[in-house]
């Protein structure tokens, strides 16, 4: 990537103000995420790894500091130009899978690209991914609520591929699945981070953190 | 394309939720659109009763009501215009044909002991064939005495020329039967007896003076003119005549009949306003109910606008498919409903006869009543809409 970090955050604040008193959910933070990555963020609950994870997402706008965005400074940016960047530049991962429980599993592959592409060129692209989450192709049309909770999640990793993302962003992604689901669900992000995607990922189970090649731990907004 | 077969999913899922907003659209749009063709129908039927004498100029004695028209219940007084100012009037409309007209009331017997009492219009024998149309029979001669009796008097009692009535002691003969008029600005003959003048004076006695003059104008561009001249020449000191014209009378009518459909119309709309409210509420808690779902659509790419559109594609699709059938429907119902008042407005005339329901303007009802529903539909869903385009998917996500 022309020698750019994916992401850079510089002297980042994040305070949201509430009645009782403002929060501080992140602490003048500065790290930088590069190409090929996969990293770890670790930290109790409430210490504004999530905060984190958002803004890397462009989910969330910094109060303070800069982020870029393989280059592009974000925190100025209109809420359509942000919302393109997570459309065409990353992936989300959630505990929660959050599927949309309208559309089959192809089709909820499919959205983030069938708002700008094609509907063959995008269900081709949706079922490539899909077989590469081993998933079953007789599962391709069934709503998300006909699929068990590793089903949906490889679903949900399928879609946050079929961009081709810079960055992969994942919330506590086996957080509602058993061990050995887990297990399977790593492997494969393990696989792409392999293949060269760059992969964030909140955890605090750390056996799934030592899938990462590099962690991060936050207390209290802070990078300790 | 994509957020519009979200839109149709959406509201399949919930198909009892969208099937019953449909019914108050499809309601709202029957009531408004069918309501219409029912005003529509009385304007129109009303136009048709009302003799349309375009060249007619009504003077009546002034009253103190003013700026009204002619055929106005407030002004029916016992007054008269002199035979002095009839002759002014003469000479001011001339060339043009006044007609004096004398109306009285006198008990009629029409033979089978049935009586009562009935109108009595005299007119000037001469100028009973420029006002008036025979059914049957003929005009009473020059100094002659006959009778003419209006149509549904005749049909009532079954009177034909050659019949015998007694107005009050005296007999006359029935040398004709008149054409049905209808209610017009000058007389109403249609239930009344038309004696010669002369016949009338002698049966009544004289006072010299015309409670009615009617001036028969060929041309309508003169109406104007000659009005004026009577004006002048007639009320220059003080205001001793109103002057109408048939137009007048027409207007005001129209102008009633407008305000009773928009009335109507009216009515119809209160009921899409409810299917309004009811859509608003559906559409509500569609949203809430998947803000989840907005926020996990955001997250993925979904900008703010292609959220705002499935919303509204979804209130959109309520209201189109709701203003389909009602239009359909209010084309039928608005049908039979005219049909219906036409019967009872015309029972026992031959006004209705060649009476359309469907002109320009019902389907023109129609058109509005849909294209109200489809935009109260709108309306409605736009605030909905509204928020759910405005959620920050952040936010969003975190609610159950």
């Amino acid at each position: 990537m022309n020698g750019e970090p994916i992401l850079r955050f510089k002297d980042v604040s994040k305070v949201y103000p509430l009645p009782a008193g403002d929060v501080v959910a992140l602490d003048h933070v500065s790290l930088t995420v590069e190409p090929g990555e996969f990293i770890a963020v670790m930290g109790p609950s409430g210490s504004g790894k999530s905060t984190l994870l958002n803004m890397m997402g462009c989910l969330d706008v910094p109060t303070t500091g800069k982020i870029y965005l393989s280059g592009q400074e974000i925190s100025r940016m209109s809420d359509d130009d942000l919302t393109r960047l997570r459309r065409d530049r990353i992936g989300f991962v959630f505990q929660q899978f959050n599927l949309i429980p309208l559309l089959s599993a192809a089709e909820n592959v499919e959205f983030p690209i069938v708002l700008t592409t094609g509907r063959e060129e995008s269900r081709r692209r949706a079922i490539e991914v899909l077989r590469m989450m081993h998933l079953d192709d007789a599962l391709f049309s069934h709503r998300p609520g006909e699929l068990s909770g590793g089903e949906q999640q490889r679903v949900a990793i399928a879609r946050a591929l079929v961009n081709d993302p810079d960055l992969l962003l994942c919330d506590e992604p086996t957080g509602n699945l058993d061990s050995k689901t887990g297990t399977a669900i790593m492997d494969l992000l393990a696989e792409e981070n392999r293949e060269g995607k760059t992969i964030v990922m909140v955890t605090h189970d750390p056996n799934v953190a030592a899938y990462a090649r590099r962690t991060i731990r936050i207390v209290d907004g802070r990078l300790i | 394309m994509m957020f519009f077969s979200f839109a149709v999913r959406n509201l399949r899922r919930h198909w009892i939720r969208s099937a019953l907003s449909i019914i108050g659209i499809v309601i709202g749009v029957i009531a408004i659109a069918s309501l219409g063709i029912m005003g529509n129908s009385i304007n129109l039927l009303v136009a048709n009763i009302i003799t349309d004498v375009g060249d007619t100029i009504v003077i009546t004695p002034h009253t103190a009501i003013g700026e009204t028209f002619a055929g106005d219940p407030r002004t029916a007084v016992d007054a008269a215009i002199p035979a002095r100012e009839v002759e002014e009037i003469r000479r001011a409309a001339n060339p043009h044909r006044t007609i004096p007209v004398l109306q009285g009331a006198d008990e009629v017997e029409f033979g089978r002991g049935e009586s009562g009492y009935t109108q009595i219009i005299g007119l000037a024998s001469d100028d009973i064939p420029i006002l008036l149309d025979l059914e049957e029979g003929q005009y009473p001669r020059q100094n002659q005495a006959g009778a003419l009796v209006g149509a549904y008097l005749a049909t009532e009692y079954g009177i034909s020329p050659g019949s015998r009535l007694t107005i009050g002691n005296e007999s006359i003969r029935v040398a004709g039967v008149l054409a049905e008029r209808g209610f017009a600005a000058d007389i109403n003959p249609d239930y009344a007896i038309v004696v010669p003048d002369g016949w009338y004076e002698s049966h009544f006695g004289t006072n010299d003076a015309y409670p009615l003059v009617i001036v028969r104008v060929g041309d309508v561009e003169q109406i104007d003119a000659v009005k004026e001249a009577i004006e002048n020449r007639i009320n220059r000191r003080e205001d001793i005549v109103d002057v109408f014209d048939s137009r007048d009378m027409l207007r005001q009518y129209e102008e009633i009949y407008q305000q009773i459909t928009a009335f109507l119309v009216g009515i119809g709309g209160i009921s899409l306003i409810v299917a309004a409210v009811n859509i608003l509420n559906v559409m509500y808690i569609s949203v809430t109910e998947r803000i989840r779902e907005i926020g996990v659509m955001r997250s993925l790419g979904a900008l703010r606008r292609e959220v705002l559109r499935m919303f509204l594609y979804e209130a959109m699709i309520l209201g189109f498919i709701g203003s389909v059938i009602g239009g359909i429907a209010s084309a039928a119902s608005g049908y039979l409903i005219s049909l219906a008042a036409v019967e009872v407005f015309t029972a026992g005339t031959t006004f209705g006869e060649n009476f359309t329901v469907f002109d320009q303007s019902a389907v023109g009802f129609i058109v509005f009543g849909m294209a109200f529903g489809i935009g109260t539909s709108i309306a409605a869903g736009f605030y909905p809409a509204w928020i759910a385009s405005q959620l920050a998917p952040v936010d969003a996500m975190r609610k159950k």
